[in-house]
């Protein structure tokens, strides 16, 4: 993303309470139409970054820019961006319809017109027919619908939603996850969304921004952070990894290798080598990269390993296995692509443990 | 003990101790009541039959009239003040870190355990310093006194369980504050603002103390009683006033109990 599309621009931002910094430095460009996911544990600022968009909270330096205007001035009454809140805010005291029609009151729209927009947002919904409901007496689901509505009408540049399935239990936020998405794509608004479940950010984001402790640890798509993690933390918070302490080998300028600790040494590209020769690094693999077989594996970098555990999960099989100069176990998922019976190999059977070279990622040494 | 959970399984002595309890607070006050139909002068037993006679003979008399008008005045004037006030106390309690909040409330509760007498006498010490003539007003400033912990008392609870998000959707939907007081946190906390008129309105209607202290030449009603007292003929009509204050302020405090609760217990959220 270059500067020029940014729709929202972070620059610079930190926020203390008191002594306590809740955002450090935090720069980052959100761009028009997408859907952009502030992705982290709980107490990591998320809700603090949010509420800064939105104008509840002021920068203690910093700024940020909505469509290019800077807002540090700009209450939140009158910024170009609607928020679902964590709680939805649903107004207990007003029924379906005067929820959703809450902020049009400045625009003096005739009744009809008005009524319209209402039922349109209702179909949007998928809740037709709801509009005399009282907010007491909805569920989950149709609160956090109502709420999106209830934004959503007003047109907002930027849909700011903080875990806004989180309430939800598993399947309904599941559905929901698929119907945010269709959502975003259908109306085109930019959607910043807060989440602490790496699963629902990969699977709906364009972009993600990985937090933590008020920093912004990395910003990319969901396969950039999952097939290259610039480091150690962010390879953890999001999915398993395995890491292997390695150093690196540049033989003259043509060929570069890292030797590992337990994987031997591994042939990769120059360009992807930052570091001299003789440089720590660390090399990462994920289980599922990795391959078990009987017998060595043609072509492939393989390795003599043991079982030591299995877990068999329907669709895939998750094994740690040892591996001679290593204590730490290595993990490995495989897929169930055929219907085995009971050759499950036992606790200490002999297997080849195998990658591709490919699938490595390096990363700066701790 | 076929239904019910172990908690709320009845409790025999503690179902009597209610009920005594309840004679004990409420048989004398109805003896009130009860005299005020008596047709005799005296206060005495066998009752001598039925009669409307004492209503009617304070129907007719002026300087009742009066006392119940200036009581009504300074009751709406006390309820609606001690109430705008109660709403912002509340809502500065519960919106905003103030430092030393917990003392601020324990301050602004503390004429409920203080005697009136104590209260009444700085208050008529202070104001006759000042050289300020006593009246109505300064009755009215007395019972303001007696009447904000009730108000905050009331309101309280409606602030505490009103979700703060609720007012920043309401900004974030394009109001600002004014819009936002009056759409949104007005019409969550009215049942406890109409509680909390009704009560301070009913303590101040009733209050005797500080009126005694502070009270010039115009009488509240329970001034013009104890006024009355000294007649012994007078005391059946003095009976049957008293009969209809009770009426009327029990009835509004059930109102305002009412209110005061209404929505906190089924999910207000
Ligand atoms: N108004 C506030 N005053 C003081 N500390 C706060 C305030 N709001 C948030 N914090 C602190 O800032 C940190 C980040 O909070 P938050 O943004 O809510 O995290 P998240 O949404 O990622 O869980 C937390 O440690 C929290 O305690
Ligand atoms: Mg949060």
């Amino acid at each position: 993303m270059t500067s020029s599309d940014a729709f929202i621009s972070i620059r610079n931002v930190n926020k203390f309470f008191g002594g306590f910094q809740a955002i450090d430095d935090v720069s980052m460009d959100i761009g028009k139409g997408e859907f952009f996911s502030l992705l982290g544990a709980s107490g990591c600022g998320k809700t603090t970054l949010l509420r800064m968009l939105a104008g509840f909270e002021s920068t203690s330096s910093g700024e940020i820019l909505i469509d290019g205007q800077p807002t540090a001035d700009v209450p939140p009454h009158h910024r170009p961006v609607n928020m679902v809140f964590q709680s939805y805010a649903i107004f207990p005291h007003l029924n379906v319809r005067d929820n959703i029609a809450y902020g049009l009151r400045k625009q003096r729209l005739p009744k009809a017109k008005r009524q319209e927009m209402v039922e349109e947002m209702l179909d949007l919904i998928k809740l037709p027919g709801y509009g005399t409901r009282k907010a007491n007496e909805l569920s989950g689901g149709q609160r956090q619908r109502i709420a999106l509505a209830r934004a959503l009408i007003l047109r907002p540049k930027v849909l700011l939603l903080d875990e806004p399935l989180g309430a939800l239990d598993k399947q309904l936020r599941e559905q929901m996850q698929l119907e945010l998405r269709a959502l975003q794509r259908q109306v085109g608004i930019t959607f910043v969304f807060v989440t602490h479940d790496q699963e629902e950010a990969l699977t709906l984001s364009d972009r993600i921004a990985v937090m933590s402790g008020g920093k912004v640890l990395q910003v990319d798509t969901p396969h950039g952070l999952y097939e290259a993690p610039r480091t150690r933390e962010v390879a953890s918070f999001i999915g398993n990894m395995n890491f292997f302490p390695a150093t690196v080998r540049r033989n003259g300028a043509s060929a570069g290798a890292v030797e590992t600790e337990g994987l031997g040494t591994i042939p990769v590209p120059l360009d992807i080598l930052t570091k001299p020769d003789g440089a720590p690094v660390q090399v990462a693999l994920r289980p599922e990269k990795f391959a078990l077989s009987d017998t060595r594996p043609d072509g492939a970098l393989a390795v003599q390993a043991r079982l030591s555990t299995s877990a068999y999960l329907g669709e895939r099989s998750h094994h740690y296995v040892t591996i001679d100069g290593r204590e730490e176990p290595v993990a490995v998922s495989t897929p169930n692509l055929h219907r085995l019976a009971g050759d499950d190999a036992g606790t200490g059977a002999p297997v080849w443990l195998s990658w591709t070279p490919e699938s490595i990622v390096i990363l700066d040494a701790e | 003990m076929s239904d019910g959970t172990y908690i709320r399984r009845p409790n025999r002595p503690l179902q009597i101790y209610a009920v005594i309890f309840l004679i004990v607070l409420y048989v004398p006050v109805l003896f009130i009541p009860m005299f005020s139909f008596n047709d005799s002068i005296y206060v005495r037993f066998p009752l001598q039959g039925f009669t409307l006679q004492w209503y009617g003979e304070l129907w007719t008399r002026e300087p009742v009239w009066n006392a119940l008008w200036n009581s009504v005045k300074v009751g709406l004037v006390v309820s609606v003040i001690s109430t705008v006030l109660g709403v912002v106390a509340a809502r500065a309690i519960t919106r905003y870190r103030i430092p030393g909040k917990g003392t601020m409330v324990t301050f602004i509760m503390m004429p409920l355990v203080i005697p009136g007498i104590i209260f009444g006498v700085a208050l008529l010490v202070l104001l006759s310093r000042m050289g300020v003539p006593l009246s109505l007003y300064t009755v009215g400033l007395g019972h303001l006194i007696i009447c904000l912990p009730f108000g905050v008392a009331t309101l309280l609870p409606r602030f505490e369980g009103f979700d703060p998000s609720m007012e920043e959707a309401s900004a974030d939907l394009g109001e600002n504050g004014w819009w936002t007081f009056w759409r949104v946190t007005f019409p969550m906390v009215f049942p406890g603002v109409v509680a909390s008129l009704l009560l301070t309105f009913t303590i101040s209607f009733d209050e005797f103390i500080m009126a005694f202290f502070l009270t010039g030449t115009d009488p509240t009603l329970p001034m013009y009683i104890w006024g009355q007292l000294r007649f012994p003929q007078e005391f059946p009509s003095v009976l049957a006033l008293s009969a209809l204050i009770l009426f009327v302020s029990f009835f509004l405090v059930f109102v305002a109990q009412r209110l005061g609760r209404a929505g906190l217990d089924n999910g207000n959220t």
